[in-house]
């Protein structure tokens, strides 16, 4: 297997990532701090025979993705928070008309413009909740220049596996961080691509929809030579028909949430660090990651019995991991770059009377194991 | 020899649009043309944006991308890079393509991107009850002008020529055998075309502006239409309130797709599977 080692930051690693899990398609608008990944995906798409556009908006980018999806092309795109906002409506299309895509959004602070381009953690909610409807979403989030690598690999392998949209939450500490990293170039049973109809059906027989149960359908492209295929943001029934009669519109609604939650183990991704132990246990994301990692080493050598849940995978929410921590744990700090999303959603799980302390910071200045270590003191 | 009803979905008739309404027969001369040119349809992807004439791709027997309002052209960017040699055909309202997706619409036509708009013209928004769109004519009623609408409308060629559109073709819902030769001309075409057809909408524009019955609103469009050769001898005045028919603009410039894959064949370091163009 191949692999090489650079000196690279998070947003030139997920370029290489995006490469080896067989992207091909970038479509986006330029948007600090994400520009360096569109700059990559313009500089290196072409070299592997695949296409760069750079779109009116991030509107046209979200559509030209499931576009070039649907024609049978892994696409991705990246931006940063105000982008993703306007990325919201189509990224509903591609969840109902479940075409698979990677979105890469490096958050920064906000409403609106903010503080450009200052970091953030704030669009937890957001990449869960922003597009309208009832619906599951999929989201990881890297803490180190290897998993803008690694786990840009792993986005791709779930959108084609679950037939969505993946949201990829970075920040802009991860995007300009470099590190060193070690690129393995995937072997092909690490690759996943979207699951193909049996070679005998016949169009008669084929749907392009399916919600008899939670697994997902096999997605021929536009363009081959067998199947017609259809795809709606309509409220569809197995052909891709137009069907808004109650029954049709809450199976299809109960199906696009299962098939994400039901599978849940299988999409979360958690790390822990010296948790066993731990009576003070953080759980967290992304950059503060990386801040909480000093906290536990500094407490740790105060004689404090400190641990470390990291949530790779944010949506959907790991409840299981979580839920582990509550009920061992006396204390949980919940450190994050925002005004407790993350923390809101931890309380939802404490059935065991846990004390759950924030440590937020909205500065747009990156968390300090002190102030997370700060946290236990007030 | 090939029918229109060979891309058509009968299974799916009666059709949602009300008894006058231009857009069946837009629908028609849209199989009519797969049908002349003897298309097969798995090499056919219609793209449709939202409104009455968003519903047209329940009626055909191809592949078809459903998407949100305004945003058919760029998804049908995305299907037309990922395979050009497929015919991208798109379908929209005047909503659609030059109020909610105008910007969409000047930058596919500017980048030149090799497929075929098909945009249904009935002056309003019909399905969600006839408010004014960016092509309602100024003093026109709608459900949202009740004093007379005080914008200028979007006259769609010229806009689209403005923006750099190869070819661009204008027909009325009165001339289904133009309105053909006209499709046909823009898939044939290599390169962003564009084919602006103007269909009637009896229910509320029609109503709204006392234009009587579908018969009459399709022989007054007749009445008001001149071929883009004639318009060409006449004053801006003189064309005042006027329908140019007919092709507009017909040039060739080179399209995105192969100029970019120029680019790939310069910079391409390895051959594998994962070509966007052999996939
Ligand atoms: S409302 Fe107007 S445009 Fe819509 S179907 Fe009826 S006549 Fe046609």
């Amino acid at each position: 297997m191949k692999s090489q080692k650079k000196f690279i930051e998070g947003n030139e690693a997920v370029v290489d990532g995006a490469i080896a899990a067989g992207a091909r398609f970038y479509a986006g608008y330029p948007i600090s701090p994400s520009s360096e990944i569109a700059e990559g995906a313009a500089r290196e798409l072409p070299r592997y025979g695949g296409i760069y556009i750079q779109m009116e908006d991030e509107i046209s980018s979200m559509a030209a993705l499931l576009g070039a999806s649907l024609a049978g092309v892994k696409s991705f795109t990246a931006t940063s928070s105000p982008g993703f906002s306007l990325m919201q409506e189509n990224l509903g299309l591609g969840i109902m008309s479940e075409i698979p895509a990677v979105i890469f959004n490096v958050q920064r602070s906000g409403p609106s413009t903010g503080a450009a381009t200052k970091p953030a953690q704030a669009d937890i909610m957001q990449a869960r909740y922003g597009a309208h409807g009832d619906h599951s979403i999929i989201a990881l989030s890297p803490s180190s220049v290897q998993d803008c690598y690694d786990l840009t690999i792993t986005a791709f392998n779930l959108a084609e596996k679950y037939r969505t949209p993946v949201l990829f939450l970075s920040d802009e500490v991860i995007g300009h961080l470099r590190e060193t990293v070690t690129e393995t170039e995937p072997g092909p049973d690490q690759i996943f691509s979207r699951i193909q109809p049996d070679p005998d059906i016949s169009q008669k027989d084929f749907r392009p929809y399916g919600y008899s149960s939670d697994s997902v359908v096999p997605m021929p492209a536009v363009g081959n030579r067998k199947l017609l295929m259809r795809t709606t943001g309509s409220t569809h029934d197995e052909k891709g028909e137009f069907s808004p009669n109650p029954q049709n519109i809450d199976r299809v609604t109960h199906y696009l949430t299962n098939k994400i939650e039901k599978n849940a183990e299988d999409i979360t991704i958690t790390r822990t660090y010296q948790l066993d132990d731990a009576e003070i246990a953080f759980i967290t994301f992304g950059c503060s990651v990386r801040s909480t990692i000093s906290a536990v080493d500094i407490l740790r050598a105060e004689g404090v019995r400190a641990g470390m849940l990291q949530l790779v995978t944010i949506w959907p929410m790991p409840e299981k991991e979580i839920r582990a921590v509550l009920a061992k744990a006396g204390t949980v700090v919940v450190p994050e770059m925002n005004l407790g999303q993350l923390a809101g959603e931890i309380r939802k799980f404490n059935d065991y009377g846990c004390r759950i302390l924030q440590a937020n910071r909205t500065d747009g200045v990156l968390i300090t194991p002190q102030q997370i270590i700060n946290t236990l003191e007030d | 020899m090939a029918d229109y009803k060979d891309y058509m979905l009968f299974d799916k008739l009666p059709h949602t649009w009300c008894a006058g309404c231009g857009d069946g027969i837009v629908l028609q001369s849209i199989a009519a043309v797969f049908a002349e040119m003897e298309l097969d349809k798995h090499d056919i992807c219609l793209v449709s944006g939202i409104g009455c004439f968003g519903r047209v791709d329940d009626y055909l027997d191809i592949n078809c991308m459903h998407v949100t309002h305004g945003r058919a052209l760029p998804a049908a960017t995305g299907i037309a890079l990922a395979n050009p040699a497929l015919h991208v055909i798109v379908t929209m309202g005047d909503g659609d393509s030059v109020t909610i997706g105008g910007n969409h619409l000047i930058h596919c036509a500017r980048r030149n991107i090799d497929l075929t708009a098909i945009i249904a013209n009935n002056y309003n928004y019909g399905q969600t009850g006839g408010q004014y769109s960016g092509t309602t004519p100024t003093d026109s009623i709608t459900s949202t002008s009740p004093y007379g609408h005080i914008e200028q409308e979007f006259d769609i060629c010229r806009l689209a020529e403005a923006a750099g559109a190869t070819y661009v073709a204008r027909a009325t819902a009165f001339n289904p055998v133009q309105m053909r030769k006209l499709i046909r001309g823009g898939i044939e075409h290599k390169g962003f075309s564009l084919i602006e057809c103007m269909v009637q909408c009896p229910t509320h524009y029609g109503r709204y502006n006392r234009q009587g019955e579908a018969a009459d609103m399709m022989k007054m469009m007749n009445a008001r239409s001149i071929p883009a050769e004639k318009a060409k001898t006449m004053s801006a005045e003189e064309l005042e309130g006027r329908i140019v028919t007919g092709v507009i603009v017909n040039k060739n410039r080179e399209d995105y797709y192969t100029k970019y894959k120029r680019i790939i064949d310069a910079q391409r370091i390895r051959e594998e599977g994962g070509s966007v163009n052999e996939n």
